[in-house]
């Protein structure tokens, strides 16, 4: 028989070390008492070695064209992998004060990192689907981990059925263009469709509202909210972070390499998800409360911004595309160090009220998270600024004047909420103060932080790398 | 050409009836049933398409192991379905307006159904002659779609992890046997000698 060399499969080397070590970290967590400490220092170590095997890698396909290694999928990997790092980096403590150590919550995340991985290399509809389900699939888990809580359970359960719908509209579209183009295969897809169709059109329709359900854009947000507000809070830092990086991977690497023949019909769904994203995120977070339920309406907006650069459809928005999921990166994950250790004697808080006058109690912190939230807002010359400057020049250089005026004015909006928060922390009276932060969300704050401040000076190996990775995808 | 066609409607026909059954039938047993027989007859049409091994899997999992699965959790749960049907009426314009918008969609699509000049190059695999389907299969499963496979593997790997989080409860002070235990028991831990004095009994 024809059977597949052992070598063939290295493009997927990162995926495999993943699989099996999670696998192998499974054993240890169910054969030894206790483990949960071991199991969480060898996922974030297996998350690192594959974010470094992952950008090791040379180009290549394997599995028949399934998978995909190119410099898109070398960037945006290295990015999935380091957010999920990063995300449990940030969870150690909180589990541990919160006796919640449990080993799976590490395996999951290992999973769904692999599933991640899986999505961004995908080649072809049932690779991506088999990726975006591994991936989701232990996200719904994680979600309801904390299944004592009836809040943590209910968010579970809502992402689930959801997520369910979405999945189901998403293969429907599949089985469309599969039907009208009669192949699974992006290139083989691309080749059949240079001349469109409206049945290739509704499939696309189809498609788009499950990547959209997953990158939580508008009209398929209402999960993100009520999911980010009742998960425990390490797991909203990770859902913001490495799935939509994952999810806007695909988006891009389907839309770009299997639909070129169609560029207007998808470009026009892409312009009014962008635009309803960007006004819903900026308007809704305004009336908000409780901090995680800000920064779903902040995520919100910001899935709007990146995909104003999709929408340009050129290599010069897809590389504004990655620039901003990266900053985008670093600001979330800075911003969820700082809910983390929104710790009093009596439990976590996490009301934006609860952060008055942090000027005083804690200045570091609250210097920190003003840094992050002018970002967030886009003010130069930190780095949010740069991520929404790359995506707009994308948008102009391909004629979408509209969709940029937009942009900024929504943008503008959006500032008010991020700088509400600072005039809370350095203008009101004090609250009580907060437990001191664990050393790990102190290095991930500063680290986040920095790179936020400094980033103006030296941006060109970010630029270049995301520019080269996004030429690989035309 | 008459009978293969004859079938064919009488499959396809009963399918659909059943699977209609299945949302209207009043009484969710009666629903899983349906839904075995929806399964039978789908069974039947993939062995008229030559796919016998798909048609006998079809049978062995989903009615053998699914459906009486389903059956066991319909007859535990207690639920109420005519609460459940409650705010239907309520609900019944908002959905047949989107019914109905989603059905001209569908006649759209349908009424522009033109093959592809591009599709004939590009079909996948052409059907293997001279072997049996279990054969046919065997040969692609390992070799040019293992990525899939292993895939859906990892899949319901994380199936089973999260179900095990999400409900496995490790109750305390619950007797349990413990052979190991009972086994290493010796003779200074499993009796008492106790010295009793005559006519006093052990005392209160």
């Amino acid at each position: 028989m024809n059977a597949i060399p052992l070598s063939s499969m290295t493009p997927a080397l990162p995926e495999i070390v993943l699989a099996a070590g999670a696998m192998a970290l499974l054993m240890v967590g169910a054969f030894r008492e206790r483990s949960a400490q071991l199991v969480n220092l060898g996922a974030i170590m297996l998350l690192v070695a594959a974010a470094f095997l992952a950008a090791a890698l040379p180009d290549g396909t394997a599995f028949g064209g399934s998978f995909t290694v190119d410099g898109f999928a070398r960037f945006m990997k290295v990015l999935a992998f380091g957010g999920s790092a990063v995300a449990l980096v940030m969870s150690l403590d909180y589990l541990a004060v919160e006796k919640q150590q449990k080993f799976e919550f590490a395996i999951l995340i290992l999973l769904s990192a692999t599933g991640m991985g899986m999505l961004i290399s995908a080649g072809d509809l049932i690779a991506l689907y088999l990726g975006l389900e591994l991936m989701s699939l232990s996200l719904y888990v994680v979600a309801a981990f904390n299944r004592d809580s009836v809040r943590s359970t209910e968010a579970g359960l809502k992402y689930f059925v959801l997520g369910a719908l979405s999945s189901g509209m998403l293969l429907y579209g599949c089985s469309l263009i599969y039907g009208f183009t009669g192949t699974v295969s992006f290139a083989g897809i691309a080749k059949a469709s240079a001349n469109g169709g409206i049945g290739l059109t509704f499939g696309l329709v189809f498609l788009f509202a499950g990547f959209c359900f997953k990158v939580s854009a508008v009209p398929f947000h209402m999960w993100t909210p009520d999911v980010y507000e009742g998960a425990p809070t390490p797991v909203s830092a990770f859902f913001a972070a490495a799935p939509k990086i994952a999810a806007m991977a695909i988006f891009a690497r389907a839309t770009i390499s299997a639909f070129p023949g169609i560029v207007p019909q998808w470009q026009q769904i892409v312009v009014f998800v962008a635009i309803a994203s960007m006004v819903l995120g900026a308007f809704a977070a305004i009336g908000q409360r409780n901090i995680k339920r800000l920064m779903a309406y902040s995520s919100i907006g910001h899935m709007g911004f990146a995909l104003v650069g999709l929408a340009s459809g050129t290599a010069e928005g897809v590389q504004g595309v990655l620039v901003y999921m990266s900053i985008y990166l670093a600001m979330t994950v800075g911003a969820f160090a700082v809910i983390l250790s929104m710790r009093r004697p009596e439990g976590m808080v996490e009301q934006i009220s609860d952060l008055a006058g942090l000027s005083r109690t804690n200045p570091a912190m609250a210097f920190f998270l003003a840094l992050l939230l002018f970002s967030l807002a886009g003010i130069p010359p930190l780095a949010g600024f740069f991520a929404k400057y790359y995506v707009f020049l994308g948008a102009i250089k391909a004629g979408l004047y509209g969709l940029a005026v937009i942009g900024v004015l929504a943008s503008v909006v959006g500032a008010y909420y991020y700088l509400l928060i600072v005039k809370i922390m350095y203008f009101d009276e004090p609250a009580k103060g907060f437990q001191p932060m664990p050393g790990e969300l102190k290095a991930v704050l500063g680290v986040a932080g920095l790179f936020n401040l400094l980033f103006f000076v030296y941006p060109a190996p970010l630029i270049a790398a995301a520019g080269a990775a996004a030429k690989s995808l035309f | 050409m008459i009978i293969p066609a004859l079938f064919f409607y009488l499959f396809a026909g009963v399918c659909i009836a059943a699977a209609f059954m299945v949302i209207a039938a009043k009484n969710p047993v009666h629903s899983v049933l349906y839904l075995i027989l929806a399964f039978v007859n789908a069974a039947g049409l993939f062995v008229m398409m030559g796919a016998e091994f798909l048609a006998m899997i079809l049978i062995v999992v989903y009615v053998g192991a699914v459906a009486v699965l389903f059956l066991f959790v319909v007859m535990m749960l207690d639920v109420d379905f005519a609460e459940l049907r409650q705010g239907f009426l309520q609900y019944l314009p908002v959905g047949a307006l989107v019914g109905a918008i989603f059905l001209a969609e569908l006649l759209l699509v349908v009424g522009a159904w033109v093959i592809g000049p591009g599709v004939p190059q590009t079909i996948a695999a052409p059907i293997p002659t001279g072997v049996n389907n279990t054969e046919a299969i065997g040969r692609v499963l390992y070799t040019q779609y293992v990525y899939y496979f292993q895939a859906a593997a990892v899949v319901l790997l994380v199936a089973m992890i999260g179900a095990i989080v999400l409900t496995l409860r490790h109750k305390t002070g619950v007797k349990r046997q413990d052979i190991g235990e009972q086994v290493a028991r010796t003779k200074a831990t499993a009796i008492e000698i106790v010295n009793v004095k005559p006519g006093q009994g052990l005392g209160a």
